[in-house]
């Protein structure tokens, strides 16, 4: 079995298209992540036990079952209970909640790195716990984790092909549709690994990028 | 006069520690007080009770006859403070901590500007013009627009009096403002708390081990020693005629050591 050119030029257009909807799933995931995982470092940083608790309770269940089974749940029990949502936000869903998790570890590790003093000098200047968030800590404590949100952006991205269990047709999808229909796998499954490839390279660049940018700024 | 502070038995403790013991200790509006004392004493815990940063366990502290930890209820018993009624009586009180505590992120300007807009409330325009004329006071004109990475210790803590004077404060507490400055900016920071004493109504309350500015600069010295006022009193009297053997101890061990 010979490596044909012509046809990986073929299938190169059709898995091009294919992987916008993997970035979409990428980019609307991360976001989530991003978000709900800063919401969820910043609630549990409180001093309302409750709070802490549920919050600590809710990320350990997350991470310690699989991305695969809360898609499942996600995709086979919502309609279960009236809530029906398409494919794609169930999938953008399941890897933001899944990854928020992950990301609000990160960002706790930014929250204990800021110094006590800076509390102490914002409750000194009579802040409120939001200002103090928004204004003071966050703007110290999400920075230097950047990078490291980054490579959960990468990861993400890298588990992407797992929506194509509840038929999301992102690249890996519809290279192994296209093999299925030609008996041929290996030119559309190499141009999916080299897609994956010089996404990853190019987005571990632009986080580094940004994270030195983000902390340069002020000396 | 009546007080503008007024500790009345307060306890502080961590764990078993017993830092402050039933402490009664009244400051006079405009007074200026300060307290001197060995490491450990609990110097630093009575400025952080103030400042509400650490929790009271017994006793009552009253600012400008206002309990700080219990609040009139509708009903006229006394409840403890919520947020609201704290950060009222918070605003009365500026605090400069030793290590400055600048907010890295920001510029001079923008240090002292912030809680004035957030806080206060004040326009954007107000907020700066005010935080601008405070550098200038505090001899940083042309520092405004610095990082405090970028200033050296005197100025960083400089700024850190001009954030805590555009709040207006009543009363202003400073925890060894000079202790991690290198000793040729200490007179520079000293130099604006003194012209603060001189031109401001404000009731100062100051931690220090210069000895030499407290005698000029306070109308009381107080000696800790084990969590109590070991011995107060005019600076002459304290550091001059000292009756309390501890006082003359600690005098002579800081005196030999400068
Ligand atoms: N958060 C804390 N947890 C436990 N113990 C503490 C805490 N803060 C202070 N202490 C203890 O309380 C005692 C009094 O502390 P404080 O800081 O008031 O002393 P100080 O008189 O300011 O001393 P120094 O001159 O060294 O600054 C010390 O023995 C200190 O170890
Ligand atoms: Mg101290």
């Amino acid at each position: 079995m010979t490596f044909e050119w012509d046809y990986l030029m073929e299938v190169l257009p059709l898995i091009a298209q294919a992987s916008l909807v993997t970035i979409e799933a990428t980019l609307g995931g991360f976001a989530l992540a991003a978000v709900l995982g800063l919401l969820l470092a910043v609630l549990r940083s409180l001093r309302f036990a409750p709070v802490r608790v549920a919050v600590s309770v809710f990320i350990e269940a997350v991470r310690s079952t699989p991305l695969l089974i809360q898609l499942f749940a996600l995709y086979y029990i919502l309609p279960g209970i009236g809530i029906i949502i398409p494919a794609m936000a169930c999938g953008i869903l399941a890897l933001g909640v899944h990854y928020s998790c992950y990301c609000a570890e990160v960002y706790r590790a930014g929250l204990d790195n800021v110094p006590r003093g800076q509390w102490e000098a914002a409750t000194s200047l009579n802040f409120t716990t939001y200002d103090t968030f928004t204004r003071i800590v966050l703007p110290q404590a999400v920075p230097p984790v950047v990078p490291a949100l980054g490579n959960y952006l990468i990861t993400m991205f890298k588990e992407t092909p797992i929506l194509l269990t509840i038929s999301i047709i992102e690249m890996m999808s519809r290279a192994l549709i296209i093999g299925k229909d030609t008996f041929r796998y290996t030119e559309p499954v190499t141009v999916v690994g080299v897609l994956f490839l010089l996404f990853s390279l190019t987005s571990a660049w632009g986080v580094r990028r940004f994270g030195a940018w983000l902390t340069g700024r002020w000396g | 006069m009546e007080p503008i502070i007024k500790f009345d038995k307060v306890t502080k403790r961590y764990g078993d520690l017993t830092v402050l013991d039933r402490l009664d200790l009244d400051v006079a509006p405009n007074e200026k007080v300060s307290i001197i004392g060995p490491s450990g004493s609990g110097k630093t815990t009575v400025l952080r009770l103030l400042m509400t940063l650490e929790k009271i366990d017994g006793g009552v502290i009253h600012v400008d006859n206002e309990p700080m930890t219990h609040m009139p209820s509708p009903g006229g018993t006394l409840v403890a403070a919520n947020e609201a009624y704290l950060r009222r009586v918070r605003g009365k009180i500026g605090m400069v901590f030793q290590h400055f505590n600048l907010f890295p992120h920001m510029t001079a300007l923008g240090n002292c500007a912030e809680a004035p807009i957030r806080v206060l409330g004040l326009s954007k325009d107000e907020a700066t013009g005010r935080a601008a004329e405070l550098l200038e006071m505090v001899g940083l004109a042309d520092k405004i627009n610095h990082y405090p990475s970028q200033l050296s210790g005197g100025q960083q803590q400089r700024v850190a009096i001009a954030r805590s004077l555009a709040m207006r404060p009543k009363i202003m507490l400073f925890d060894e403002v000079t202790s991690a400055l290198d000793p040729e900016v200490i007179g520079e920071v000293l130099e604006v708390i003194r012209s603060l004493a001189t031109e401001h109504n404000l009731t100062m309350l100051m931690v220090t081990h210069q000895i030499g500015f407290a005698r000029e600069f306070s109308d009381r010295i107080c000696f800790f020693s084990d969590g109590r006022i070991a011995e107060q009193g005019a600076p002459c009297e304290i550091l001059d005629n000292p009756r309390n053997e501890r006082t003359q101890q600690f005098l002579r061990a800081v005196l030999h050591a400068t």
